[in-house]
């Protein structure tokens, strides 16, 4: 078959690449080739654009077992075991079909996860829509989480948190940001690197369909006009397929028959056994007679690129075959020997009898082109001077206005769909700062949080990154935990383009230079270019997700206030920062001005400080101050523990609404008993942090002095309706 | 005039429900069935007489909202 | 004390059960679904999850197991035999109890706490309630909304059946205090002998204060101490 410019287009591919594919093989490749290069080449798999700058990022700290590039990162948390865990992105199919997009989001998560051994313990989700009022938005919305809830709920796998975030720069790229993480015996951890030559390769899970054929290529593509007519065909989650999978695999992991395993994932049996096989630097040829299809005539084209779900490519040693096959029988999944790893570097591939594909392995894995995209330096928006004044608008107002916004209201609507309690270890549940999942049959647990803040990455990337990793590190302190390291997922538009590259590179720079400050390293992610249609790109959005550690239970907090008559302070310095905060955006509708900036080294002492206050006892609560300044995240505490407060604000040289809006970074809020307010000072003042007395708790309502009261009964109301109103029929 | 509509997922889809279906019925005995394909039944009543104007109509709802045309086909059925 | 869980491809709460028992110092040994004998026990649990990916209808393919035949003997000479969550849709399925697990009301999934009243104390399952007889436990489901006709509601009522039925905290039981739509509330019912007892709440997810409860503990210790 010719290959023409319009087949190299279609496949992805640039002109140049093509040629690079001719000179790397020596010949023209055949178009089951030109597949399997487009599948491996393409920006999802390859990593082209963004390579050089990932290599900046902190991958190691000395609880690190695996960094990035295996299926999901993994971490040691003591007494042999570790936490295996990863996000992922699954937006441009989500987009098109909602639920099962959302669903075979959930479903490729968990395989990453279960694929290294470990069991799946939590997911979590980080979820960005349009504006409520476009006419997509609601349905997106349902589907999305109907479809997370169905896979997640039907493999028995506890939701314990995210957020849901909206913003018209996501009307036409949602984002869906699925995170897992799982419980292995750290000496027990299974990776994808083959060994051995003349090992078995066995095919495993469901049958090979015409499923999602080029998908990996689409979610490298910017959306045009007519992308909802283009219909891609969109893969069908199976869980119940999915559960059988992860218990056939736990039960063969419990000997020694697999010497690597991988999941197919994008780009199917293609990535799989090109990863196994370049990895250990071994070739791998495949018989793809053997290879289990759910329709007739499917063609090597077809088998090679499908994304049917719930797949699994595995090597295994000698003489296991008869072991592996009785297992995978007993859970009623198809068991298939396709082929066996040979010593050529190849990937071989036959047919019918004859020889379909033959590439030396090297050319879709190291020799994959690298590009130094082109990038645009951002300026720090200029402090425009505000004209309103805002001091009209009472501070009440304010408060009830982003409470009851979409952005900042309650998401129970949202996880209570999720059943977040399953496999009976989730100690903190979502709602709060980070949840908390207890290690099964120990009395230590992780804490998980996932965040993101798109606007602070607009106005400005590099404050936006380092921003996030402070965000999740601030959350994970909150519960009580010793925060150990990140997984992120870099949601950007048109790398191609100057200003999206630009927003990356100064992302990607943020993110590093505060988690190497923290020591809270990168171990997985993904990065998803292309998230734009019609030339308009989404607001650059990393998402983080973040684990932490909790030693002793016994250790954990929550940011529900405990009782009347106790003290709340603000644990760090508030300056006042009003640009990009909830108060200006969802009040005033100004949008401009630079993000909060982050003093990394208040990050970290403040944190460590706050570490100190929890170990020593001496805090009944802990809630981070995150958007929507003081007020915000004072209510949130007194609405969690159903007891109000009476505020009054320390004297400074700020507006009311400054102090009670900004959102100035590293800041904590804290409850604490008068017996210990005189030790928590000195511990505050020895180690050189600021903090302010701002009320005492009481009971029923929240009070400002000389200014306002409300009953907590009224708060609650706005802050927990706009979901339901929003979604009644 | 009454319309039905049957939506089913396309050929090509996976099919989870049919297939557990299929799995359960040779289980129980039934040999020779060799697939299941589970689907959506609607039975609509339409304020309208014209049978060309009932099919346009028809049309519509399928795509806008009884089905997702990107993993399900629709048959529709006049009166 | 011997009990023995029920494992249908896709059950999701059967190490969570098979912890609760043995918390409460009851014998446990998992059981397949396509085993044909099952071991001595005092005790049968169906476990919560999907079983069979709850396609078709909820519990419907897994009441065609090759075990259940054993289960209704065991029930037939007075085992008992809790069925929790979608084991309380396999026990409607087969016909164990009656009545119907429909979808519901707002076609939703929910997992939240929800107040129980203890509406029948008399049972091997509930006696140690007569201690506390409103209760806290979890619900997670898609498909808990019991539908019985007006007959068998009847029926159910009057030889004293129902052996939950959602209430408000202080055991108020009315429409604001229905999660899903279930007829009279009930949200777990026990078969004329009181050997058999289905429900939708989880038990099993509340048996310690750092689960946010305890109220679960109390079946568990009614089982042990059984009369």
């Amino acid at each position: 078959m010719n290959i023409s410019n319009n087949l190299i287009e279609s496949h992805g591919l640039k002109k140049d690449e093509y040629k690079k594919i001719v000179n790397l093989i020596g010949r023209k490749p055949n178009l089951l080739e030109l597949g399997i290069f487009s599948a491996m080449w393409n920006e999802h798999c390859s990593y082209k654009s963004s390579k050089k700058f990932l290599k900046k990022l902190a991958v190691k700290n000395k609880n690190v077992i695996q960094g990035p590039g295996e299926n999901a990162g993994v971490i040691d948390i003591g007494d042999d075991d570790a936490i295996v865990f990863k996000i992922e992105s699954h937006n441009h199919p989500s987009f098109i079909e909602p639920y099962q997009g959302a669903a075979t989001g959930v479903g490729g998560i968990l395989r990453d996860i279960f694929t290294m051994g470990a069991r799946p313990i939590a997911t979590l989700n980080s979820l960005h829509f349009g504006s409520p009022e476009h006419p997509k938005t609601k349905n997106l919305l349902n589907g999305v989480v109907s479809g997370i809830g169905g896979y997640g709920n039907c493999i028995g796998i506890p939701n314990v948190g995210g957020e849901i975030k909206f913003n018209s720069s996501f009307n036409e790229n949602i984002l869906v940001n699925a995170m897992a993480v799982g419980l292995i015996n750290k000496n027990k951890i299974f990776y994808s690197k083959a060994k051995g030559i003349n090992k078995s390769v066995i095919y495993v899970g469901s049958k090979t369909g015409r499923d999602g054929i080029h998908g990996a290529s689409m979610a490298s593509a910017e959306f045009g006009e007519n992308a909802e007519e283009k219909k891609p065909t969109v893969q069908v989650g199976d869980p119940f397929t999915e559960k059988l999978l992860l218990e056939a695999c736990l039960e063969l992991m419990k000997d020694d028959s697999i010497i690597s395993i991988q999941d197919m994932g994008a780009a199917g049996l293609t990535s799989s056994s090109v990863e196994m096989a370049s990895k250990g630097k071994i070739g791998i040829e495949i018989d793809l007679d053997k290879v289990p299809c759910r329709e007739k005539k499917m063609t090597p084209y077809e088998m090679m690129l499908s994304e049917s779900q719930e797949r699994m490519l595995l090597i295994i040693n000698n003489g296991k075959e008869k072991t592996a096959e009785k297992i995978f029988r007993k859970w009623n999944l198809d068991f298939s020997i396709i082929g066996k790893t040979t010593n050529t570097n190849n990937l071989v591939l036959n047919f019918k009898g004859s020889q379909v594909a033959n590439l030396p392995l090297s050319s879709l894995s190291t020799d994959v082109p690298l590009y130094d995209r082109k990038w645009k330096k951002n300026t720090l928006p200029k402090k425009q001077k505000f004209l309103e004044n805002l001091e009209k608008i009472k501070i009440l107002d304010c408060l009830k206005k982003i409470l009851s916004s979409p952005n900042n209201s309650e998401k129970k609507w949202v996880w209570q769909q999720y059943d977040h309690t399953v496999m009976g270890d989730t100690v903190q549940k979502p709602g709060g700062d980070s949840a908390v999942v207890r290690i099964h049959g120990k009395n230590k647990g992780v804490a998980l949080t996932v965040d993101s803040s798109s606007h602070y990455c607009k106005a400005f990337p590099l404050y936006g990154g380092k921003q996030v990793v402070c965000e999740a590190w601030r959350n994970l302190i909150s519960v009580g935990a010793k925060p150990i390291a990140i997984t992120n997922c870099l949601n950007f538009g048109n790398p191609e383009k100057e200003t999206v590259m630009g927003q990356f590179v100064e992302c990607v720079d943020g993110i590093s230079q505060a988690c190497t400050y923290l020591d809270f390293p990168v171990v997985s992610g993904n990065v998803s270019f292309y998230n734009e249609t019609n030339n308009k790109s989404i607001e650059p959005t990393p998402t983080i997700g973040g684990v932490g550690l909790i030693n002793d239970l016994k250790n954990m907090i929550s940011q529900n206030i405990k009782g009347t008559e106790n003290y709340i302070l603000v644990i760090g310095k508030t300056a006042g920062h009003l640009y990009q905060s909830e108060l200006y955006r969802e009040v005033i509708g100004f949008k401009n001005g630079p993000p909060p900036e982050i003093n990394l080294f208040n990050e970290k002492n403040n944190g460590m400080v706050i570490q100190k206050l929890i170990s020593k006892k001496i805090v009944k609560s802990v809630h981070d101050i995150s958007s929507g300044g003081i007020l915000v995240a004072l209510t949130e505490m007194c609405l969690a523990g159903n007891i109000g407060v009476k505020i009054k604000t320390p004297n400074n040289n700020m507006t009311l609404h400054e102090y009670m809006f900004a959102e100035d970074q590293s800041r904590y809020l804290i409850e604490i008993n008068e017996e210990n307010h005189e030790n928590v000072s000195k511990i505050l003042k020895e180690n050189s942090v600021h903090f302010d007395i701002i009320g005492k708790t009481q009971k029923e309502k929240i009070e400002l002095s000389n200014n306002f009261s409300i009953s907590l009964n009224d708060l609650k109301m706005l802050f927990s309706s706009w979901f339901y109103n929003y979604n009644k029929v | 005039m009454k319309i039905s509509a049957i939506v089913t997922l396309k050929k090509e889809v996976l099919d989870p429900q049919g297939k557990v279906v299929n799995q359960t019925l040779k289980n129980m005995g039934y040999k020779n069935i060799s697939d299941v394909r589970q689907g959506k039944y609607f039975e609509i009543e339409l304020d309208e007489k014209d049978p060309i104007k009932c099919k346009e109509i028809a049309e519509q709802i399928c795509k806008k909202l009884l089905s997702n045309t990107v993993i399900e086909n629709y048959k529709i059925n006049i009166g | 004390m011997k009990s023995s869980v029920i494992v249908f491809p896709g059950s999701n709460c059967d190490r969570d059960i098979a912890v609760a028992l043995e918390k409460f110092k009851i014998k446990n040994q998992m059981v397949w679904h396509n085993d044909a004998n099952l071991p001595k026990s005092d005790l049968v649990v169906l476990p919560g999850g999907f079983s069979y990916g709850d396609y078709l209808r909820t519990g419907c393919i897994a009441s065609k197991s090759r075990i259940i035949d054993e289960i209704i003997n065991h029930t037939k000479k007075g085992g008992l035999l809790l069925g929790i969550c979608n084991g309380f849709q396999i026990l409607t399925e087969t016909g164990l109890l009656p009545g119907i697990l429909l979808r519901n009301k707002e076609l939703k999934f929910i997992s939240k706490n929800v107040f129980l009243k203890v509406t029948n104390l008399d049972n091997n399952f509930c006696h140690n309630y007569k201690k506390k007889n409103i209760i806290k436990l979890h619900i997670a489901h898609n498909e808990g909304n019991y539908f019985a006709n007006n007959d068998l509601l009847k029926k159910l009522e009057d030889q004293n059946l129902i052996a939950f039925k959602y209430s408000d905290r202080n055991g108020n039981i009315n429409d604001n205090t229905n999660p899903n739509g279930s007829s009279n509330n009930i949200a777990g019912i026990l078969n004329s002998e009181k050997n058999i007892l289905g429900m939708m709440p989880h038990p099993e997810r509340m048996i310690e204060p750092l689960l946010s409860g305890e109220d679960g503990s109390l079946m568990f210790e009614s089982l042990f101490n059984k009369k």
